[in-house]
């Protein structure tokens, strides 16, 4: 060391990792890097004393960076520098000629703009797609990091994976790795989604060009990533920078940052600073979850009372039934004797491919069982319950929900409530006479589960058994709040900063996924609420920490059988006893199987379906992936059951022009929001003062990806997001001039307090005029209209119109008319159609469904096609506003402010639903609906008041229908089971 | 006979029940709860914070609710579970906006609320300008609601002069404790004082002097302007204590006041007529009430020109033209137009450091709030504007360290002015 030279330091804490970095004469000539595992206080120390021992007791200047580092820097008294900010003087040295930074961290993802004034961006606090997203990945897949990346240079095909949240990404792969899909399309296609977030959630419509700094350890380890970037940004190699320093950048910053400002200060003394003192008390800390030691004994003696008889396989007679519960992350085996004794049992990871495991363990069964043992049935529950069933022959498919109820009910006859919380989802039952009377399952965005502990664990450097047992003594768990996954990822990065041990973050982290199942899946008050007979269940609750917790919140104890984890596979395979003959596969036959799966794109219809086609040889196929039955050319003939958001498509897609255009203008009409009613009004009034009229049509997800960087909020729904699809393609239609009115006023239909629209639907024009730039080369047309008063409508289309194209006003209240003409037999068609389905559903011995959202949600792409599921499913469809005219009381008694008109349709149509035995509903919700947050609860009471069970589907950009399919069926199981018990 | 949709505030009650009052403006509040003292009521402030508050809202509301519906249940029903108060002889009050936007739906979710809670006896006064609901135990006089009235000028000039001394007080606290001292003072005279302007105007300039006697010290610090929806933009609780946050990083708060929110929901009800051709019959009377209150404010503002010392407010009027070629004054639910207009106002007078304060999924925000932010930034460049989505799951951490970059940026603007002047 030369102490005449200046040295500075630059140290990163950040969510998972530290770095230092130590600059001789602006020369780096040490970097180091280290996951600190929450130890923020320990590590720090330990990197700077490297340095002291490789470099002496430098006198330098020294500033710290990094989420976790705020805390430390306070500590010590040292310069903080906020890490973007860092960035930005990396940049300024090193790359002047830059014009934008991308940089993805751990949990982090930043832009910094330098063009046109600096710009600094981070994400918001609902985007999750980062570094801690992509381990979370390559854990569901099943693989290293490493190979994950390597296998996604080989894809061959990119599949649309939600990109905003980690969750809901999650939910969208899952099933395509049940479906058989190929890791490297999976994995080429998470890196897609990881670039889509970061343009869409943080470029938000600034375009991203120009020479591009790419930093971060994921953007320096993955080449996979790298390319994705690369590509989808269209950038050249000159102009894509992914620099050696990239992981050190912070790092970096902080010691250029403390060389202009910090003072010097002698190495030693930091240290020292740093590792002095007590550990800070945590905020917010909760009561230990054991006392002592025998408080553990004795609850671990009582939970050992929930047990099956276990017999050895080789040794049992007789007639052996299988279930096999093939669920999101995890794949549950077991085989019981006639008297239900657990001869077998298997639980693991499907590990992506959940057919290869079963074959295994169905071939090892066979191979062990007595040869006086004979399968006497079979049965598969779950999301790869299809699959399964082809691959197999198995006996019998079975719901989730009654497969649970199924086990349950043999551990406690009379239980009440079953709660299960498995690898990816929460399930929770209320029982009431024998059937199942409400359902709650976990949204996409509240997925605080099993697989959600593991991965933590993982980060945190443990195995999720270890990580469990760390958490049962903790002095003082952390409270981590009761959200979402993204959410309790930086409440840990919080705890982290504040010096919350391992222990604490554990049993807190067990502490929150019990809350959030309590109070946002149940959304119970008290444990009263639940029930007397608890069961709770899923591989979660072998968690004794979960459990306990569990137990505590809720102030009572619950029955946790010994194969909780198994529950599905063993209540389906009690299920299987009703079979007579098992078809089930021969040992051999199941020996020869073979399984590949290949992807193709549909081409039966304009839908343009991802098909998963899995052969298991011998000519055998099954297909998945597929939202309607062309594709496997059979026909139930279910698919000709009246819908009415077909009808309702069908109607738009087929308005056409009756005048001849002589205004020499063409004006754009999305059909998108409040024009999935309204297109019947403009679209009459501006046919009858002579435009041309280009309209959009159903929505689908190019529409959506065409306007997807023009999004300025990504927590708005999806129906106002794919607007900006819908403006983009007008303009590449060429039209003169686009119109969509604000209406804070909706159709006053005077059956409730107001008729407001919600602020999306009202002020959306508002939002694209700022934020799409191309609409500046056309003429775009957002006036404000009253649409309750002719004359009203008249004078201010007059006033916006009037003049620009010499209109009069008498022309402008003939067309006015006319346009409202127009709308009336759209609502009376709308009506009669509904009306005729019912009439139709009655007289054939149909269920009916109404599905229950708002006119908008008939898009195809915004819907998913679920009505059409429905429909597979044996209902008869029919949308809110075609029924809710049939409800005897208009006045329903609604316990909140009912002032929007969508809404309102809401409530009287699940009156109507309420005063018709053979009527069920089911409310659509999109994610993001703030409004929904109040109507839901409303829907709720009210059909739960008029004893009819409540399904809530969330929507969103991607929707995994299987969990959709799984709520309508548990749905009809319910009916029926009701129907049954009535008799 | 329709049932009673809600559990009235009788004339009986008034004689023996304690209203509690949500923390949201502590100064404002206090001062027309102690204004109301003099009429009989009993009230009070809610000062109760911590994670409690928002566990409690959670347990009872919808958890997708905005966040300021979770906290200001939560706080009442903590309240009313922590034994301090009867309740039985306890009433709730809270304004109710109205309009489109989910937040006019507090009230209804209030009373859900506490019906889950076991509490559905207890009455919930709403205070709304569309005159909602009645309630024969609360009726405010002309007098009391012009008294109202100035105790929101007074709430607005103490927060502006203590934002704009605090940051430099050479006695740490002295400020807050002065400000704090001056509406304890204030409230308990103002339900007998006069209503003429010349009182409000003595009164204004006497606050003024005790402000200017505070001892600082000059130095150039940066100006951080905070605006957002109403709830998160003035309640610490709501806002992890933004003021104080923005004090400890050596920066000055600058917070718009609620007079001009006030104004935007009159003006809602005028736009409406010019818009839609609707109230008809209660147009005149919201004008001249427009009127009346804009040159109010005018006065007001005259009033801390004359004296020169401190920065002084935008009239609404200028406020209103300002926001012109961004968004139409027609977008009124929640904050609306306003949100917008205010970034630009601050702007307008050098404040260039913005913080927008929301909850996290607020619907009006994401037209006013961030679907903004690329026209506000396209046409001034110089604008420095973070938003901070707050909610029940968001931790401090990261919302600080979004500021945190966002006054980064500001200093560094700040020392190159400072350059540039000095050569």
């Amino acid at each position: 060391m030369d102490k005449a030279k200046n040295y500075s330091l630059g140290l990163d804490v950040g969510s998972t990792t530290a770095k230092v970095v130590l600059v001789e004469e602006e020369k780096v000539i040490y970097e180091e890097y280290a996951r600190h595992n929450s130890a923020v206080v320990e590590k720090a120390a330990e990197l700077l004393n490297k340095v002291k021992e490789k470099f002496g007791d430098l006198k330098i200047k020294m500033a710290i960076s990094g989420s976790a580092g705020l805390g430390l820097a306070e500590k010590v008294g040292l310069p903080f520098v906020q890490e973007v900010y860092a960035e930005g003087e990396v940049v300024k040295k090193i790359e002047p000629d830059c014009s934008c930074v991308v940089e993805l961290g751990g949990e982090d993802a930043k832009i910094i703009f330098f063009d046109g004034g600096l710009d600094e961006r981070m994400n918001g606090s609902c985007a999750g797609g980062t570094g801690a997203f992509i381990d979370q990945m390559a854990t569901l897949l099943d693989i290293s990091v490493e190979q994950m990346d390597q296998l996604s240079l080989n894809a061959e095909r990119i599949y649309p994976i939600a990109s905003r949240c980690g969750v809901f990404a999650k939910t969208d792969i899952q099933p395509l790795l049940n479906q058989g899909a190929r890791k490297e399309d999976v994995s080429a296609s998470i890196y897609k989604a990881v670039v889509n977030q970061t343009i869409a959630g943080l470029a938000r419509g600034k375009k991203i060009k120009g020479k591009v700094l790419f930093l971060g350890g994921p953007l320096y380890y993955l080449k996979g990533l790298q390319k994705s970037f690369k590509e989808t940004l269209n950038l050249s190699n000159e102009n894509a920078i992914f620099p050696e320093y990239a992981r050190f950048a912070v790092a970096l910053g902080s010691a250029y940052y403390a060389e202009k400002t910090a003072s010097k200060v002698m190495l030693s003394k930091v240290i020292e600073k740093i590792t002095k003192g007590e550990k800070n008390t945590v905020n917010g800390a909760i009561a230990p979850l054991f006392e002592n030691e025998e408080d553990y004994v004795a609850f671990k003696n009582r939970h050992n009372l929930a047990f099956t008889v276990k017999r050895d396989i080789k040794d049992y007679e007789g007639k052996i039934y299988i279930g096999i519960d093939c669920g999101s992350t995890t794949t549950k085996l077991c085989a019981i004797g006639e008297d239900n004794s657990l001869l077998y049992e298997y639980y693991g990871s499907n590990k992506g491919n959940p057919v290869q495991i079963v074959k295994e363990k169905l071939v090892e069964i066979y191979k062990n069982k007595n040869e006086k043992a004979q399968i006497g049935g079979s049965a598969v529950t779950g999301y790869g319950e299809e699959l399964i069933k082809n691959a197999f022959s198995v006996d019998i498919g079975v719901v989730e929900t009654i497969a649970h109820y199924t086990a349950a009910s043999y551990f406690k006859p009379n239980v009440d409530f079953i709660l299960d919380i498995g690898g990816q989802d929460i399930k929770c039952f209320k029982i009431k006479d024998g059937a199942i009377d409400g359902i709650m399952l976990n949204e996409a965005c509240s997925s605080g589960c099993g697989s959600f502990l593991e991965t933590f664990a993982k980060a945190l450097g443990y195995d999720i058994t270890d990580f469990a047992k760390e958490g049962l003594f903790a002095k003082n768990p952390v409270n981590l709040g009761s959200r979402c996954t993204v959410f309790m990822n930086s409440s840990v990065k919080q705890a982290q900063k504040e010096g919350a041990s391992v222990n604490d973050i554990s049993a807190g982290l067990s502490i929150s996924v019990v809350k959030n199942a309590i109070y946002k899946v149940i959304r119970a008050n008290s444990a009263k609420e639940l029930g007397n007979n608890i069961v709770v269940q899923g591989g979660t609750f072998y968690n004794d920490a979960v459990l306990r917790a569990f137990e505590k919140e809720l102030g009572a104890n619950v029955i946790r059988p010994d194969v909780a984890g198994l529950m599905g596979a063993y209540g389906a395979a009690i299920y299987s006893k009703r079979c007579q003959t098992s078809r089930l596969m021969r040992c051999e036959e199941i020996e020869k199987l073979t399984h590949t799966a290949t992807s193709v794109i549909c081409k039966g219809c304009t839908n343009n379906c991802h098909l998963t086609v899995n052969s298991f040889g011998e000519g055998r196929n099954f297909i998945s992936g597929n939202s309607c039955e062309k594709p496997l050319k059979i026909s139930s003939g279910f698919d000709q059951l009246p819908d009415l958001y077909v009808d309702k498509r069908d109607y738009f897609e087929n308005i056409t022009q009756k005048f001849t255009p002589n205004k020499n203008y063409k004006i754009g009409i999305p059909l998108t929001l409040g024009n999935y009613e309204l297109m019947p009004l403009w679209f009459g009034i501006f046919d009858f003062l002579g435009f041309e009229i280009v309209k959009t049509s159903q929505s689908n997800r190019k529409t959506y990806e065409l306007g997807q960087f023009t999004i300025p909020s990504d927590t708005a729904c999806y129906p106002a997001k794919i607007m900006h699809g819908h403006i983009a393609e007008l303009i590449d239609k060429g039209v003169d001039g686009i119109f969509y009115p604000c209406l804070p006023y909706n159709l006053d239909e005077k059956k409730a307090d107001n008729h407001y629209n919600c602020p999306i639907v009202a002020y959306y024009s508002e939002l694209l005029t700022g934020n799409i730039e191309e609409l500046s080369s056309v003429d775009y047309f957002y006036p404000y209209f009253n649409i309750n008063d002719k004359k009203q409508l008249t004078k201010e289309f007059c006033g916006y119109f009037g003049e620009k194209f010499k209109l009069n006003k008498k022309e402008v209240a003939q067309a006015v008319e006319y346009g409202f003409n127009c709308l009336n037999e759209y609502v009376d068609y709308v009506k009669k159609r509904g009306e005729n389905a019912l009439r139709f559903a009655r007289e054939n011995g149909y269920k009916i469904l109404i599905l229950a959202g708002r006119p908008y949600h008939v898009d195809v792409e915004i819907c998913h096609n679920i009505d059409k599921l429905a429909r597979s499913l044996g209902f008869v469809v029919v949308s809110e506003d075609s029924v809710c005219h049939l409800a005897k009381n208009q006045a329903v008694d609604v316990k909140v402010l009912n002032q929007w008109t969508y809404h309102s349709r809401l409530y009287r149509s699940a009156q109507f639903a309420v005063e018709n035995k053979d009527v069920e509903l089911c409310q659509l919700v999109s994610f993001g609906c703030g409004v929904d947050a109040i109507t839901t609860d409303e829907v709720r009471r009210i059909l739960e008041k008029g004893n009819k069970l409540y399904t809530q589907l969330k929507i969103d950009e991607i929707t995994n229908l299987g969990s959709v399919k799984i709520r309508l069926r548990s749905l009809i199981g319910a009916i029926e089971a009701r129907e049954k018990n009535s008799l | 006979m329709e049932e009673q949709r809600y559990v009235p505030f009788t004339e009986e009650m008034k004689k023996d029940y304690k209203i509690l009052v949500p923390d949201m403006l502590p100064m404002h509040f206090r001062l027309i709860t102690k204004m109301l003292e003099k009429s009989g009521y009993d009230m009070e402030v809610l000062k109760t914070n911590g994670p409690e508050i928002a566990e409690t809202g959670l347990k009872f509301v919808h958890n997708d609710t905005c966040y300021p519906a979770i906290l200001v249940i939560g706080q009442f029903i903590h309240a009313l579970q922590s034994g301090k108060y009867n309740p039985h002889k306890t009433a709730l009050i809270y304004f109710q906006t109205g309009g489109g936007c989910r937040a006019s739906n507090y009230i209804s979710l209030m009373r859900k609320a506490l019906e889950k809670a076991g509490f559905g006896y207890v009455p919930v006064i709403s205070i709304s300008l569309n005159g909602l609901e009645k309630h024969s135990g609360f009726t405010l006089s002309v007098w009391e609601i012009i008294r109202a009235f100035y105790c929101i000028f007074y709430g607005d000039l103490l927060l502006s002069l203590k934002n704009q001394v605090a940051p430099y007080e050479i006695n740490q606290g002295e400020t807050e404790r002065l400000a704090m001292e001056i509406t304890e003072d204030l409230g308990s005279k103002v339900g007998n004082m006069g209503i003429s302007f010349g009182t409000v105007k003595k009164n204004c300039k006497e606050i003024i002097e005790k402000f200017k006697k505070i001892p600082v010290k000059r130095q150039n610090k940066v100006k951080v302007g905070v605006v957002g929806e109403i709830y998160v933009k003035f309640s610490a609780l709501g806002n992890n204590g933004l003021e104080k946050f923005l004090l400890s990083e050596g920066a000055e708060p600058v917070v718009p006041g609620l007079l001009d929110f006030f104004l935007y929901t009159v003006h809602a009800k005028i736009t409406d007529y010019k818009l839609f051709g609707l109230n008809k019959r209660m147009y005149p009377l919201f004008r001249i009430l427009y009127k009346f209150l804009l040159k109010k404010q005018k006065q007001f503002i005259k009033v801390i020109k004359q004296d020169g010392y401190f920065d002084s407010p935008t009239p609404f009027e200028r406020i209103e033209k300002l926001i012109y070629g961004y968004v139409n004054t027609g977008v009124k639910m929640g904050e609306g137009w306003l949100l917008p207009a205010e970034m630009l106002e601050l702007k307008d007078r050098g404040v260039k450091n913005i913080v927008c304060a929301q909850p996290f999924g607020c619907l009006p925000n994401h037209i006013c709030g961030k679907g903004m932010m690329k026209p506000l930034k396209d046409k001034n460049p110089d604008m420095n504007i973070v938003a901070v989505d707050y909610d029940a799951g968001a931790t401090k951490v990261n919302q600080e360290n979004r500021i945190k970059l966002m006054l980064a940026c500001a200093k560094e603007n700040l020392m190159e002015e400072i350059a540039v002047t000095k050569s």
